[in-house]
C-alpha cells in the first residue's frame, strides 16, 4: 500500500510538473466541447435550388413561388437553359434542378398532364433523397391547389383516411446539439485517457528511467495501477469539466442520475486507460505507441455511433461494435443523459464494460516485463 | 545539393530501421479505408421499433406486416400496453413506436379518419425525422393500394435524374471524405516528432553544429514520408476503385497530383507542429487531439458546412482537408477538370507556403 502511495505521489509530481501537456489536456477538450457540437446539424435546410423555367407562365411562376417560400429552398438563379443549371451543380453552387417543361401550364389545362423534370446532385445520397422528396410534397401540394382551381370536389371526401402523428420524445424541439454534445465528450475523455495512458510506459523506456523502477522491489501490479489512477482522476476531472460546459453552454442536465454516470464512466476509464497501458508494453518508442492507439481509437470512434448509427451498418461492423467501448459509454451517455435510464437499464453495458477493463488491465499486468 | 542527399539518406534509415512504425504508416491508412468505406453509412436502415396494436384487426395487422417486410424497420416486438412505452425506450433499445388506435378498420371505413401514432425518440433528430417519414409513406401507401389506382385530372408527374450517383451510393460521399480525413492526420502525425524528437534525444545538437542550413533540414525530414504516403495514395485510389466501386471520373493524373499537394500541405503541418512543440507528447498531443476532431466535423463530408452557423462557416476554412473533400469530390466522382478547382488548388497550395515557411523561421538554431 505504501509502495503504490509513493508510485501516485511520483506520477501526479510529473503530470503536474509538466504545465504544457496539462494545460494542452485541460484547454483542448474545454474549447473542443464549446465549438464542435455547433458544426453537428445534418437537417437538411438551405438547399440550393436552380429552376429553368422554359414556360414562364402564370403557373410556372405560382409553382417556383411556392417551393421558394418554404424554408428549405434557397433560389440560386432562374434561368432558361439546363446546360447553365448544370453548371452551377458542377460548381456546387446548386444541389437540385427543376425543369419546368415548355408548354407546362397548356399540357396541364389541355392534356390534363404534364411531366416535370428533376435533377438532383446525388453524391451525398441522403440529402439528394431527402431534398428530392422535400421538393416532391411541395409538387404534389401544389398539384392538388391547381386542381381545386379547375374542379369542384366533393365537399365531403368520400375516400376512407387514415392519418399519421408523429410525436418526438426526449427531444422535442428536435435540437441536434442535445444529441451530440455528450457522444462529444465522451470522445474528449477516450482521447485524452487513451493517448497519455499509452505514451505514459514507453516514455519511461524511452528516456531509460524504467531501467531504475525495473531494479526496485515494486510489483508488476502496483507499477500498472501507479499508472493507472493518476489518469483514472484526470480523466473523471475532464468529464466533469465538460458536464458543466454542457449545462452552462447548452442547457443539458442529464434526466438520469449523476451517480450512474461517474459510475459508468469510471468502469469505462479502466477500459481505455488499460488499452493504453497494454499498447504502452508492447512498444518501443512513444511514436509506435502513438500511431497504434490512434489507429484503434480512430476506428473505435468512428464506428462508434456518434456520427453514422450502429443499426444502418453492415452486419460484420455491427458485431464489431459489441467489442466497441466507446460505442457502449456513447449509448450509456445519450441513455442516462437525455432519457433518464436508470442503473438497472444499463447493467448489461456496465457488465461489459467491466470485463473489458479486467480482461485489459490483467494482460498489460501480465505483459509488461521487468527483465528487457 | 550533395548535403541535402546524405540528409535526406539519414532521415531515410531513421524510418527504414524502425520497421515496426513502417508498418504501421503503411497498413492503417489501408484498413481504415476499407473499414470506414464499408462501415460508414447515414442510411437509416433496421431501425429497431415496437408496435402497440390496441385494434388486432385486419387493417392494422396489414399495416404491422408493410411495416416489417420494409427493409427500413425490423420490429422488436409487440407491446400490450401503452405503459410499457417509456421503459422500452429508456432501455435504449428502440428508436421508434407505432400505436394503432382500437377499431382501427371500423373507424377508417366508416367515420373515415383514424389517426396512427408514431412516436420516435428524438435524442437523434435526424433519425427520428427520417423514421417518422418513411413509416408516413408506408402508411400512405397502405392506403392508396386500398383505394385502388385512380386516374385524377390536372396531373403533374415528377421525373427524377439522380445526378453523378445513381445508385446513391454511400460510398461516393465518404470515400473522399476518408481520404482527407486519414491522409491528414496520419501525414501530419509523421512530421508532427521529426524534429522535437531529435531535440528531447539530444541528436539536434548535432545538426545544429553542422553546416546546413535550417530549410534543407526541414525539406529533408519530408522526403522519406513524402515517398510513403505516395505509395498510401497508390494504395488507397486502387481500393478505392477496384474494392470500394468508387469510380474516378476526372484524369488521373490531377487527383493523383491533388493528392501529393494535400499531402505536402499534412506533412508541412505537422513539421510546424513538431518545432514549436516543446516535447513529443505535446507535438502528438496537438497533431491527433488537436486535428482529429475538426477534420471529422469541420471539412463537411459529415456535416453540410451551410449548415453551421457563420462563424464556424468561416473557422472552417482554416482547415486544410475541406478544401481537399472540394477537390477530390468534384474531380473524382464529378469528373471536373482542373479549371474548377485551381480555386481550391491555390489555397491549399497558400497554407502550404505558410506552414513551411513559418516552420523554417521557427526552426531555432540554438538550443535554449
Amino acid at each position: 500500500m505504501r509502495t503504490l502511495r509513493i508510485l501516485l505521489e511520483k506520477e501526479f509530481r510529473q503530470i503536474f510538473r509538466n504545465p504544457a501537456i496539462l494545460r494542452l489536456i485541460f484547454m483542448m477538450p474545454t474549447i473542443q466541447l464549446l465549438i464542435m457540437p455547433l458544426a453537428a446539424d445534418y437537417e437538411v435546410k438551405n438547399v440550393k435550388l436552380c429552376v429553368v423555367d422554359l414556360d414562364r407562365s402564370a403557373y410556372s411562376q405560382k409553382l417556383v413561388n411556392k417551393i421558394t417560400s418554404t424554408n428549405y429552398f434557397r433560389l440560386v438563379d432562374y434561368t432558361h437553359s439546363y446546360d447553365e443549371a448544370l453548371k452551377y451543380v458542377e460548381k456546387d453552387e446548386a444541389d437540385l434542378v427543376l425543369q419546368i417543361p415548355a408548354s407546362f401550364e397548356k399540357q396541364l389545362v389541355t392534356e390534363e398532364k404534364t411531366t416535370l423534370f428533376l435533377a438532383i446532385n446525388a453524391i451525398n445520397g441522403v440529402k439528394a433523397n431527402l431534398g428530392g422528396a422535400y421538393l416532391r410534397s411541395i409538387i404534389v401540394d401544389f398539384n392538388r391547389e391547381v386542381r381545386l382551381d379547375w374542379i369542384q370536389l366533393p365537399r365531403l371526401n368520400v375516400q376512407p383516411k387514415l392519418e399519421v402523428a408523429a410525436i418526438n420524445w426526449f427531444n422535442p424541439l428536435m435540437n441536434y446539439q442535445v444529441f451530440m454534445v455528450p457522444g462529444i465528450l465522451v470522445i474528449l475523455v477516450t482521447m485524452v485517457g487513451g493517448f497519455l495512458s499509452a505514451l505514459n510506459i514507453v516514455k519511461e523506456k524511452e528516456v531509460g528511467t524504467i531501467e531504475q523502477i525495473n531494479v526496485t522491489p515494486i510489483r508488476k501490479h502496483q507499477f500498472i495501477l501507479g499508472k493507472l489512477i493518476p489518469f483514472w482522476v484526470l480523466g473523471l476531472i475532464i468529464l466533469s469539466i465538460g458536464m458543466v460546459i454542457s449545462w452552462l453552454a447548452y442547457g443539458i442536465v442529464p434526466l438520469g442520475s449523476m451517480l450512474t454516470i461517474y459510475l459508468f464512466a469510471g468502469v469505462y476509464l479502466l477500459v481505455v486507460l488499460g488499452m493504453g497501458l497494454l499498447i504502452s508494453t508492447f512498444v518501443q518508442t512513444q511514436q509506435q505507441a502513438m500511431l497504434l492507439s490512434f489507429f484503434f481509437m480512430m476506428i473505435f470512434i468512428m464506428l462508434g455511433g456518434l456520427y453514422t448509427s450502429i443499426e444502418s451498418m453492415p452486419d460484420w461492423a455491427r458485431i464489431f461494435t459489441w467489442f466497441n467501448p466507446v460505442s457502449y459509454f456513447i449509448e450509456v451517455m445519450r441513455m442516462v443523459v437525455l432519457k433518464g435510464s436508470t442503473l438497472f437499464d444499463i447493467r448489461y453495458h456496465l457488465l461489459i464494460v467491466f470485463l473489458m477493463g479486467i480482461m485489459l488491465n490483467g494482460f498489460a499486468v501480465y505483459n509488461y516485463r521487468k527483465r528487457s | 545539393m550533395k548535403q541535402f542527399l546524405f540528409f535526406v539518406q539519414k532521415e531515410f534509415f531513421h524510418l527504414w530501421r524502425d520497421k515496426r512504425t513502417v508498418w504501421i504508416l503503411f497498413g492503417m491508412p489501408v484498413t481504415q479505408i476499407l473499414i470506414f468505406g464499408f462501415a460508414l453509412t447515414n442510411e437509416v436502415k433496421n431501425a429497431r421499433i415496437v408496435v402497440l396494436d390496441n385494434a388486432q384487426d385486419g387493417a392494422s395487422r396489414a399495416i404491422i406486416h408493410e411495416l416489417s417486410a420494409s427493409r427500413y424497420f425490423d420490429i422488436l416486438r409487440n407491446l400490450r400496453s401503452p405503459d410499457e412505452l417509456e421503459r422500452t425506450f429508456q432501455e435504449g433499445k428502440i428508436k421508434m413506436a407505432v400505436v394503432l388506435p382500437a377499431g382501427l378498420e371500423n373507424t377508417m371505413l366508416h367515420e373515415r379518419t383514424a389517426t396512427i401514432q408514431l412516436i420516435a425518440d428524438a435524442t437523434d433528430p435526424n433519425v427520428a425525422q427520417t423514421l417518422a417519414n418513411y413509416a408516413t409513406a408506408i402508411i400512405m401507401d397502405y392506403q392508396q393500394r386500398q383505394l385502388g389506382e385512380q386516374t385524377v385530372p390536372y396531373t403533374i408527374n415528377t421525373e427524377m435524374r439522380m445526378l453523378y450517383n445513381p445508385q446513391l451510393k454511400e460510398s461516393y460521399n465518404f470515400v473522399p471524405g476518408v481520404m482527407a480525413m486519414v491522409l491528414m492526420l496520419v501525414c501530419a502525425m509523421m512530421t508532427s516528432i521529426s524534429i522535437v524528437r531529435e531535440k528531447e534525444m539530444g541528436t539536434m545538437e548535432v545538426i545544429l553544429v553542422s553546416p546546413i542550413v535550417p530549410i534543407r533540414v526541414v525539406i529533408a525530414k519530408m522526403v522519406p514520408y513524402f515517398l510513403l504516403s505516395a505509395l498510401n495514395i497508390a494504395s488507397i485510389l486502387l481500393l478505392s476503385v477496384f474494392v470500394l466501386d468508387v469510380p474516378i471520373r476526372g484524369t488521373l493524373l490531377l487527383l493523383v497530383a491533388e493528392c501529393l499537394l494535400f499531402t505536402i500541405t499534412a506533412l508541412a503541418l505537422g513539421l510546424l507542429i513538431s518545432s514549436v512543440a516543446e516535447s513529443q507528447q505535446v507535438a502528438m498531443l496537438i497533431s491527433l487531439m488537436g486535428l482529429f476532431l475538426p477534420t471529422i466535423m469541420l471539412s463537411g463530408f459529415m456535416f453540410p458546412v451551410e449548415n453551421m452557423p457563420v462563424p464556424l462557416q468561416i473557422i472552417s476554412n482554416l482547415v486544410p482537408a475541406k478544401w481537399f473533400y472540394y477537390i477530390v469530390k468534384n474531380v473524382m466522382i464529378k469528373g471536373l477538370t482542373l479549371e474548377y478547382v485551381w480555386k481550391e488548388t491555390l489555397v491549399l497550395v497558400g497554407m502550404t507556403t505558410f506552414f513551411m515557411t513559418v516552420s523554417i523561421l521557427k526552426f531555432k538554431t540554438r538550443l535554449e
